[in-house]
């Protein structure tokens, strides 16, 4: 079970992932490992989250009793609103989206690319659920930060020369952080930025089909 | 003109038949107008078009039109949370023409807006992109997207003053506000009819000039993902 302490598991990825904020961002956090984001927010950083179901300042879920069905984030959880909080309809919520407005999306990733196509909304003939706002959010805002496990259950490589998946976008991915490490999308392929806990070049290397530089 | 009609089934009377294409607002199970689902499930007007972000749950919300059969086909971006579609989709019987959540959401209000269609840069490069025409603006690549006029907009608004003039909660607003615009008429259904005069004109979300039929009603909303946080101990 050694092996399995190496690198980062998903809290340890939501926080590298945090890392990624800055002072002042409007941030979308997409469903799964990049909603986990939002615990790891460093001291003195602050950020507003914004939900594409049309909300701006996405405060924690509610203490037991105090849940509320008019109070929901992106993937449906019951939510909390802050002071700083603006509810808008869903068209506003896309306009500030593919307006440019919003500085950065963490998401996550079924598939990547070593020039930054993103594939994870769907698995023909198995997996059929929809891209709901994550083709918007990677053609509109700022930056692209995804999180993945670097390989699949068997081992196989989602860090790839090209993906094999229905894409979400195609050269939009800014820096992956997997469970192994950071990467860069550069010219010509992707490039080392760090290595998690325990992990040696070697072994990211090794589970990276994609073109390292 | 009296927009407040006594129920559902009245105030749905004469605009339902079968074929017609209903934009439905709602986000998830939060702000559906589920009291309009349910009354067109009633109806039984088959061989529907549905615009709706999502498409309920097993049972509930739009749910339970694809359980009777009634809707042709679906037009959303996420449908991952009911096993029914997943079960008539995969089988053949059910059509699906996924857009991706911003560019539904803009098709209804440039519907609405009088705007037949617009370029956005969601979806060049993916299947989304497929035989629409692209164009180039200052060096990138944009693809044709249709405004959406539906037949008719059904809606799920908070409180409406007898003019029509809506007032939303929370994240309940999400795609009511473009759905409403999109429709030749639009039924809202509310939790309160509240007098003339009572609404500050200032905080009116949505105009009553896009409010044909009002009903009001008790609303079950169901909450889909119900997450919590434990109170710590001071």
């Amino acid at each position: 079970m050694a092996e399995e302490t190496k690198g980062w598991d998903r809290n340890g990825m939501a926080a590298r992932a945090a890392l990624e904020l800055r002072d002042g961002m409007y941030v979308n956090l997409g469903i799964g490992i990049p909603t986990l984001v939002a615990n790891y927010i460093p001291a003195g950083v602050n950020v507003t989250l914004q939900s594409e179901n049309g909300m701006l300042g996405m405060g924690p879920f509610p203490f037991e009793g105090e849940e509320d069905a008019d109070l929901i984030n992106a993937g449906k959880q019951t939510i909390t609103e802050l002071p700083q909080t603006a509810y808008f309809d869903s068209a506003q919520s896309f306009a500030m989206i593919r307006g440019g407005k919003i500085a950065m999306a963490i998401l996550g990733a079924m598939e990547v690319a070593e020039n930054g196509d993103l594939a994870n909304w769907m698995i023909p003939g198995k997996l059929v659920k929809g891209m709901g706002g994550a083709m918007d959010l990677v053609a509109g805002v700022g930056r692209v930060v995804v999180v993945l496990d670097h390989t699949s259950k068997h081992g196989e490589s989602k860090v790839l020369k090209a993906c094999t998946l229905p894409l979400t976008g195609k050269a939009v991915v800014n820096r992956i952080i997997s469970n192994l490490g950071v990467l860069d999308v550069v010219p010509g392929g992707l490039k080392i930025v760090e290595l998690a806990p325990g992990v040696t070049e070697a072994e990211l290397r090794a589970a990276t089909e994609a073109t390292i530089v | 003109m009296n927009k407040v009609f006594p129920s559902a089934a009245a105030a749905l009377e004469g605009l339902l038949h079968d074929g017609m294409l209903i934009a439905s607002g709602g986000f998830g199970l939060c702000g559906i107008p589920e009291l309009l689902i349910a009354a067109i499930r009633d109806a039984g007007t088959k061989g529907l078009t549905v615009a709706s972000n999502n498409a309920g749950v097993d049972g509930f919300g739009l749910g339970q039109l694809l359980e009777t059969r009634q809707v042709k086909k679906m037009i959303s971006s996420y449908v991952g949370e009911n096993a029914e579609f997943m079960r008539q989709y995969l089988s053949g019987e059910l059509e699906l023409e996924f857009n991706p959540q911003g560019t539904l959401a803009e098709r209804m209000r440039a519907g609405g807006a009088g705007i037949p269609g617009f370029y956005t840069a969601t979806g060049v490069g993916t299947v989304i992109a497929d035989g629409k025409e692209h164009h180039d603006f200052d060096g990138r690549t944009y693809i044709l997207e249709r405004g959406l006029v539906a037949d008719l907009a059904i809606v799920k608004a908070w409180k409406a003053d007898p003019s029509g003039n809506l007032v939303f909660r929370k994240t309940a607003r999400n795609f009511n506000v473009p759905a409403a615009t999109c429709g030749k008429t639009c039924v809202v259904e509310v939790e309160e009819v509240v007098p003339l005069g009572s609404l500050d004109p200032d905080k009116i979300h949505l105009p009553g000039i896009y409010v044909h039929r009002i009903i009001a009603g008790a609303h079950e909303k169901r909450i889909e993902n119900r997450t919590v946080r434990k109170r710590e101990n001071a």
